[in-house]
């Protein structure tokens, strides 16, 4: 592709970077990346994706913006509470950055459709707030071999891990959901806003990297961190072997929807 | 082996280096491009940093426009 003035202006700064330059960004503006979820983790994916000039965004979400969510979820603003999340992100998107184009789906990511949506996708972006989710966004792109990352946050932490074919899964450390309850959602047990940002563009900078092969992937490596002390840890992992989607003898072979706990459904 | 000429005079840091990466990007690898740029700045810093990304630079030669010069790099 050709890049005109105003990319050439817009990408200087990628186009200056060796690891990047003229092939790396073309490579970014070619991407297609799924974000599920357009909440705390989506919203800072969104925005350095979409600033960074990924071709296509698609962004899943079924909510729509509540008060409570201002304080981390930066993509949307006062006005837009009681507005579908993925459409406020993507007028926000647009406004950034009009090369972009983006897909919305207002609905929620389930077994039903996981497989339909991931397909037109090059890499898919784990930005939710719950176990099901989670364990089904591994599952779906496992089995479809689709790379993505894993994100989570709560309270003071967060934890990372990129998945590309034949690397650890999800799965292959946390072999199924705690039981419902166990764990508190952030909507519960409350999060550091910050946090959400911390997180979420350590994600962006991981598809960032996937599509330009810059540097070494967080692959078979969970990273984490706690904003109280500061502390990042890396903690080398394994494809394991008893892994019940990716090891020698899955027993997770379709999707499944896990049960959620009670208070995470709203309304 | 082509010869493409580049000029970067009216440009300035860091869309100098960014434009020559540009035009290197079009090249295929052996070729030349001649990239015409003011002292100062530009000339501290183009052939620099076209070295450190693995071009060659081949000479940088003074032309008869005062301040003005050329910087041979290969790619």
């Amino acid at each position: 592709m050709d890049f005109n003035e105003e990319q050439i202006q817009r990408y200087s700064r990628h186009i200056l970077l060796q690891d990047v330059g003229v092939e790396g960004q073309e490579k970014i503006c070619n991407a297609r990346v799924l974000i599920v979820g357009a909440g705390g983790l989506g919203a800072p994916i969104a925005f350095y994706l979409a600033a960074a000039g990924i071709g296509t965004i698609g962004l899943i979400d079924g909510d729509t913006v509540d008060l409570s969510n201002l304080q981390r979820q930066i993509i949307h603003f006062t006005e837009d509470v009681n507005k579908p999340k993925v459409l406020s992100a993507k007028e926000k998107i647009e406004r950034l950055n009009p090369d972009v184009k983006v897909i919305t789906y207002h609905k929620l990511f389930t077994s039903e459709n996981a497989f339909d949506i991931i397909k037109d996708y090059d890499f898919v972006v784990d930005g939710t707030d719950n176990f099901p989710v989670k364990f089904l966004i591994n599952d779906a792109c496992v089995l479809a071999g689709k790379p993505f990352s894993h994100g989570g946050i709560l309270r003071f932490d967060g934890q990372t891990l990129t998945y590309k074919p034949g690397t650890a899964c999800y799965r292959c450390l946390f072999h199924a959901p705690p039981p419902p309850g166990a764990v508190p959602t952030c909507s519960q047990a409350g999060v550091l806003g910050a946090i959400a940002g911390m997180l979420g563009t350590i994600q962006a900078a991981e598809v960032l990297k996937y599509f330009t092969g810059a540097g070494d992937l967080l692959t078979n490596r969970l990273l984490s961190f706690n904003a109280k002390s500061m502390e990042f840890r890396t903690i080398n992992v394994h494809p394991n072997s008893n892994c019940p989607v990716c090891g020698k003898h899955p027993t997770v072979t379709t999707l499944i929807d896990y049960e959620q706990a009670v208070c995470e459904i709203k309304r | 082996m082509a010869n493409y000429n580049l000029d970067i005079t009216h440009e300035h840091c860091p869309m100098t280096f960014v434009k020559t990466k540009i035009e290197l990007a079009k090249l295929k690898s052996g070729d030349i491009l001649n990239v015409r740029l003011t002292e100062g700045e530009p000339l501290q810093n183009v052939p620099k940093s076209a070295v450190e990304q693995g071009y060659n630079v081949l000479s940088i030669v003074e032309t008869e426009t005062k301040g003005v010069h050329i910087v041979v790099i290969q790619k």
